[in-house]
């Protein structure tokens, strides 16, 4: 054996880090003051304590899944997009014009012609920063940064100079009619007979995005584009040998990933503000970033990291309700969270790796006493 | 629009500039050698918190302008402990140090002043003062260059002067210099370097150590020299306009102040009218915004001649290959 086993990879260093990135996180509150301990407390109390607080948590938990995913497809084609927040701008556009311009007669119409809306919008967001990597070689990560700039622009000029309805002062599209208004949690549950929050926001858009986590699955493991992802991925020369073309791929898998990014529109928009408004994405799409590191890419993992965002997110508000720990202690545990399941990887994988490789030398030299090599063999010709 | 107005925009331009240029030139120190940063704008951010704090605390503006330089500088250590020492994803660990700022200012703000997350207004010694050049106010009066010389060239604190000095300096130091063209090589081929005898990691960390020092100035000049205080996400995206200023200008230093001109200049239009009239088509006030991404994407995508990255970079270096 020369590397860790495969549990280690999977569970063991993102756990590790998870537990590196909480004890900073309270220290970082023991040094404001406060006491992490009954923070923790109140956090799970807020987020998980009543069907009110897992209603948020799940419907932050949403956008989320759809922002975490969207960076995972990408990450497989070893493309960093950190334009989902400017795609789920976008996505919010598609479903506003989607949701104001047409009289639909019932929610799941509506729910089918938003979604693609939102996805077409985003896809068509990612598509120019795809091309030019593809074609020009631009770095897809300065373009989509860009990107997420000329969205912020372009929302605000169609918000304040077209979309707004004319006498009203904030800009914001019109309130929805009330046809597309999307069934929340509540309203989904309250016929099997169990009692769920009425004002929390969480609604039928969560099964859009298990559906989601499910598709990408299948996608990415069981379809031959999702090998050719990966295998492009794992190496760029190995997949053009291979006959898969660069070009596709790339363009393929931001397309993809935008669309999922865009997607994310039916949840905060359609589903709970039902109307377009300015920073409506609360930065989910950077969010994402933090999901799909944590979740190691894989939709399994997405899901999980999405949910524990929404537990940090419905728990940080509810501590900025009641203590003086403001929301941006979030902020700081996304940091965190990012630092080291992503940046600071190595940090714990090597020492990791190590340990792992010194026992499977021991456990050799007790059987056959054959010597392994420190570290990986150097292949030939590099 | 008449002279005066020509002269008043200029000088904001110039005012607005300043940041970027500090930011743009703090990312060319640390690209060329082979370390993306996107996390200009965290390091900014923080150094432009603790700087405020600082000048606040004390009342003395250059204690605070020592603490930002400190704060941006911790974080280029965490960056280089990322990146480099553990060979971690740059850009990632970029996104985390933005992060990492944007929280902990408002975090530490608030636990320290208790006022939102803002800063106490600065005043006094804890601003940096406008300076005066000599005889910018006899001069006043010529007609033609005596304004230009009075509004536009005097009247700036004296880190508008440091930065658009480093201009000059950077070029001599990245061009003339031994370390310059070591710290070029490692950003082009590591291994090169690495064979004669000159270490990468060190010229690395020298790289990434000038950038945090040069952020840490801009961030500085944002809270207590063109503004009167720390407010959340003062930034703005500065650090991200600078990026596409340094991508604009091909990683070079004269380039790069010209290119922080232009979107200073864009910036003050922007600020000053909100919409603009141009032979009847009226451009909006978003537009102007979009207009530095905008041009940076054009540029990437090499419409007006191909902007080409430094060979290694984004890259880790390892050793053993």
């Amino acid at each position: 054996m020369d590397k860790m086993p495969k549990w280690a990879d999977v569970v063991l260093i993102p756990l590790i880090s998870l537990i590196l990135a909480a004890i900073l996180s309270a220290l970082v509150i023991l040094g404001i003051g406060e006491d992490p301990v009954a923070a923790v407390k109140l956090m799970v109390e807020g987020a998980l304590g009543s069907t009110y607080g897992w209603g948020y948590t799940l419907y932050y938990a949403t956008n989320f899944m759809f922002t975490g995913l969207a960076v995972a497809v990408a990450f497989h084609a070893r493309l960093f997009n950190i334009g989902g927040e400017g795609q789920a701008m976008l996505g919010g556009l598609g479903v506003a014009v989607i949701s104001l311009y047409v009289p639909w007669p019932h929610w799941s119409v509506a729910l089918i012609a938003a979604s693609a809306a939102a996805m077409l919008f985003g896809a068509a967001w990612a598509a120019i920063p795809a091309y030019l990597q593809a074609r020009r070689g631009s770095h897809i990560v300065i373009t989509t940064i860009m990107f997420n700039f000329i969205a912020a622009a372009l929302l605000n000029y169609m918000l304040v100079n077209v979309m707004r309805p004319e006498g009203s002062m904030d800009p914001a599209t019109a309130r929805f009619p009330a046809a597309v208004h999307l069934p929340t949690l509540n309203e989904i549950l309250a016929p099997l007979g169990i009692p769920f929050s009425k004002a929390a926001p969480a609604n039928v858009s969560l099964l859009v995005a298990i559906g989601a986590c499910i598709l990408v699955w299948a996608l990415i493991w069981r379809t031959r584009l999702g090998y050719e992802i990966r295998a492009y991925g794992h190496s760029e020369t190995g997949a053009r040998y291979a006959g898969i073309s660069p070009f596709r791929i790339t363009m393929i898998a931001m397309l993809i990933s935008g669309a999922l990014a865009g997607l994310m529109a039916i949840n905060n928009v359609m589903g709970e503000a039902e109307r377009l408004v300015l920073n409506s994405t609360e930065g989910a799409g950077f969010i994402g970033i933090a999901v799909a590191l944590m979740g190691r890419s894989h939709p399994f993992g997405v899901f999980l990291a999405a949910i524990l965002f929404g537990f940090l997110y419905q728990g940080g508000a509810e501590l900025a309700l009641w203590t003086s720990i403001p929301r941006e202690l979030i902020v700081v545990i996304q940091a965190l969270v990012i630092l080291f399941t992503g940046a600071l990887d190595n940090m714990v994988r090597m020492p990791l790796e190590r340990l792992f490789l010194a026992r499977s030398r021991r456990r050799r030299d007790r059987g056959e006493g054959a010597p392994l090599p420190e570290r990986k063999p150097t292949r030939p010709g590099e | 629009m008449d002279f005066h107005t020509l002269i008043q925009i200029l000088d904001s331009t110039i005012r607005l500039a300043t940041p970027l240029l500090l930011a743009c030139l703090a990312g060319l120190y640390s690209e060329r050698a082979g370390i993306f940063d996107i996390g200009l704008e965290g390091k900014m951010l923080a150094a432009a918190f603790f700087s405020a704090a600082l000048a606040a605390m004390t009342g003395n503006v250059w204690l605070g302008l020592l603490a930002g330089i400190a704060a941006s500088l911790a974080l280029s250590a965490l960056h280089g402990l990322a990146s480099i020492t553990f060979r971690g994803n740059q850009l990632i660990s970029g996104v985390a140090i933005n992060f990492l700022a944007a929280g902990l200012t408002v975090l530490v703000a608030q636990d320290w002043f208790r006022q939102g997350g803002r800063t106490p207004a600065l005043s006094g010694n804890g601003r940096f003062a406008p300076i005066d050049l000599p005889l910018a106010d006899t001069l006043r009066d010529v007609p033609g260059l005596g304004p230009v010389y009075a509004e536009l060239i005097s009247g700036h604190s004296v880190l508008v002067y440091a930065a658009f000095l480093a201009v000059p300096a950077t070029w001599w130091l990245l061009y003339r210099t031994r370390f310059g063209l070591r710290l070029r090589a490692v950003g082009e081929n590591p291994a090169a370097v690495d064979t004669a005898g000159v270490s990468v990691v060190g010229l690395r960390y020298g790289a990434v150590m000038i950038c945090g020092v040069l952020c840490g100035i801009a961030g500085a000049y944002l809270a207590t020299a063109l503004q009167a205080g720390f407010v959340k996400d003062m930034t703005a995206g500065r650090g991200f306009i600078a990026l596409a200023a340094l991508i604009f200008a091909k990683w070079r230093p004269w380039q790069a102040m010209w290119a922080t001109l232009l979107f200073g200049f864009l910036q003050a239009v922007a600020l000053r009218y909100q919409n603009i009239d141009i032979a009847g088509i009226t451009i909006p006030v978003q537009v102007m915004d979009a207009l530095p991404y905008i041009l940076t994407v054009v540029i990437l995508a090499g419409f007006v001649g191909k902007a080409i990255p430094p060979r290694a970079g984004g890259e880790p270096y390892v050793k053993e290959r």
